[in-house]
């Protein structure tokens, strides 16, 4: 019970923040501007000729695609982070956080209800950016991608790392140290992601070696790069060798275990981040 | 008399530096029990203790017989920190709303019209957090600390923002939450608002309780003040001392105009214990 109204209380709150309302702004944009770019891609398509073998429509569309995946991840990521990174120290300092710690509700009951309630902004926001560039690149270009929700969920579960990140990171670091550090964990993910692609590029397997390990330490990377395999899942011949999706990190297969492993991040991430609320002076 | 807050040998250590040295104080139901002591003497660290925020290195602390921190005991108190805040986004109403919920009170919209009414916030209910001043703030966060009316309030700093006029809704407030029974822990620097209210007072230093007891049993007698026709005669002693002077004063002719028996107030008693 107690779980739903503080849930409830982060979800007010997310809505009704400021930064809310600048990422509506900037998602409004991105859309237009995706919408802006798919209409003139494809009907700039229209009077191309491919080569031999390549289906143009679903490398056009998997690419700009995977585009819109990356901004719909950089910008949930950025609601994420910001809806979560004072949700401890931050709130305690600013003296937001004492009268409901003192309230009959345990600090693990407190804590997950704080991620739940920002979990369900960000994973919504994700879902309808997603579907909202879906149905932009099938308006305009007439594609869809091969699989449509696993890689939507991905992209939402790759969201929902970052904001367990961010609160795990709440609980010991002032909110401004928090952001800098979990943007930064995020950074690093993405250069993982480059490394990979570059490391394919000159067929290092050292590089893609150490990009794999970096995108699966905190695997919203390797979540990623599935949800962008899963768009063109069942490309194949030429148009699947041409095919370069991106940016940070290209198509890759997570394989089963990247499920199992990221169930195991979050509740890793979550159980530290309990067990040191738990013992916080505040 | 049930006690509502035990404290028994608490001691507190942030790293090198001792907070609390071994405290032992009671306060009983429906009493209003004064908090005092200089900057960093360990009342805001104990008033922590009990609500549960921070963990005693060692002794224990318990409300209402349940182990500080635990459900039961946080389902006894209530808690207004020295520096709180509510969301800005929220109304009166909303933030009581959400406390109530929290807090298991059934009490409903009627209990949110009395605690507005009672803090002099009747006409700010729908008003947003961050359109309140300072002092509003505070008259919320007091409301907000009596949700579900607690056996027992702690109380850091409830009138560091409030006006005089504030400040006298406040002491009405305390009075009548003694008449319900109410225990109140008052943790303040302003000593004529303990002396005028609190049943009991206890002056902690370094960490440790140096003076403890009612505001009048803590005041000593400071001589006698009799001003006569022929001036001022001022003298040791107290009550006894005065009568017996005025008897020979006017034994031997001198008109007596006024007596005072002087006692010390309880900031000449807090400073002499905090030794400033």
């Amino acid at each position: 019970m107690n779980v739903l109204v503080i849930a409830t209380y982060g979800l007010r709150e997310a809505l009704r923040r400021r930064v809310f309302a600048v990422v509506l702004v900037l998602t409004a944009a991105f859309l237009f501007l995706y919408w802006l770019g798919t209409h003139y891609l494809f009907r700039h398509l229209e009077g191309v000729e491919p080569p031999a073998g390549i289906d143009a429509r679903t490398l056009v569309g998997a690419t700009v695609l995977g585009l819109g995946m990356f901004a719909t991840l950089f910008l949930g990521v950025v609601l994420a982070i910001f809806l979560t990174l004072g949700v401890v120290r931050g709130d305690a300092e600013r003296g937001l956080l004492q009268p409901l710690v003192v309230r009959p509700v345990g600090r693990t009951t407190l804590l997950a209800a704080r991620l739940l309630g920002g979990s369900a902004v960000c994973v919504s926001y994700v879902a309808v950016v997603y579907a909202a560039a879906i149905a932009i690149t099938d308006t305009n270009g007439h594609w869809l991608p091969h699989r449509i929700v696993l890689p939507g969920v991905e992209l939402a579960v790759a969201v929902l790392v970052i904001a367990t990140i961010s609160l795990l990171g709440s609980v010991f670091l002032t909110t401004t140290a928090n952001g800098i550090a979990v943007f930064m964990v995020f950074g690093a993910g993405l250069v993982a992601g480059l490394l990979g692609q570059i490391g394919r590029a000159l067929n290092s397997h050292t590089l893609e070696r150490i990009a794999t390990i970096t995108a699966w330490a905190a695997p919203f990377e390797a979540l990623y790069e599935d949800a962008l395999h899963g768009i063109t899942a069942d490309t194949s011949g030429f148009t699947r060798i041409a095919l370069s999706l991106g940016p940070f990190g290209g198509a890759r297969v997570g394989g089963p275990y990247l499920g199992l492993w990221t169930a195991a991040f979050l509740f890793i991430c979550g159980s530290v981040a309990a067990l040191a609320f738990m013992r916080n002076d505040l | 008399m049930a006690v509502a807050l035990r404290v028994r040998g608490l001691e507190k250590r942030y790293g090198r530096t001792q907070a609390l040295a071994g405290v032992d104080l009671e306060v009983q139901e429906g009493e209003l029990f004064g908090l005092l002591g200089p900057n960093g003497a360990g009342k805001s660290t104990l008033v922590k203790i009990a609500c549960g925020l921070v963990r005693p290195t060692r002794g224990d602390a318990e409300i209402c017989g349940a182990r500080a921190g635990s459900p039961p005991a946080r389902r006894a108190l209530g808690y207004l920190a020295e520096l709180f805040r509510f969301p800005g986004w929220a109304s009166a109403d909303e933030v009581l709303r959400l406390h109530q919920r929290l807090a298991g009170s059934a009490g409903g919209a009627t209990e949110r019209d009395e605690l507005l009414e009672l803090v002099g916030l009747a006409h700010a209910r729908d008003v947003r957090v961050e359109a309140m001043s300072k002092g509003m703030q505070q008259r919320l966060g007091i409301a907000q600390a009596l949700v579900g009316f607690p056996p027992l309030l702690l109380l850091d700093e409830p009138t560091s923002a409030l006006d005089p006029a504030g400040r006298r809704t406040v002491r009405g407030l305390l009075e009548d939450l003694r008449g319900r029974g109410i225990a109140v822990l008052l943790n303040s620097h302003l000593l004529s608002e303990i002396e005028l209210v609190c049943d009991r007072v206890a002056i902690l230093r370094d960490g440790a309780v140096v003076a403890a007891g009612a505001p009048d049993a803590l005041a000593r007698p400071r001589g006698v003040e009799i001003e006569t026709d022929d001036g001022v005669v001022r003298l040791d002693g107290g009550r006894e001392e005065a009568a017996r002077a005025v008897a020979e004063l006017v034994a031997a002719g001198r008109r007596v105009y006024r007596v005072e028996v002087r006692r010390s107030t309880l900031e000449e008693v807090y400073l002499e214990a905090v030794g400033e």
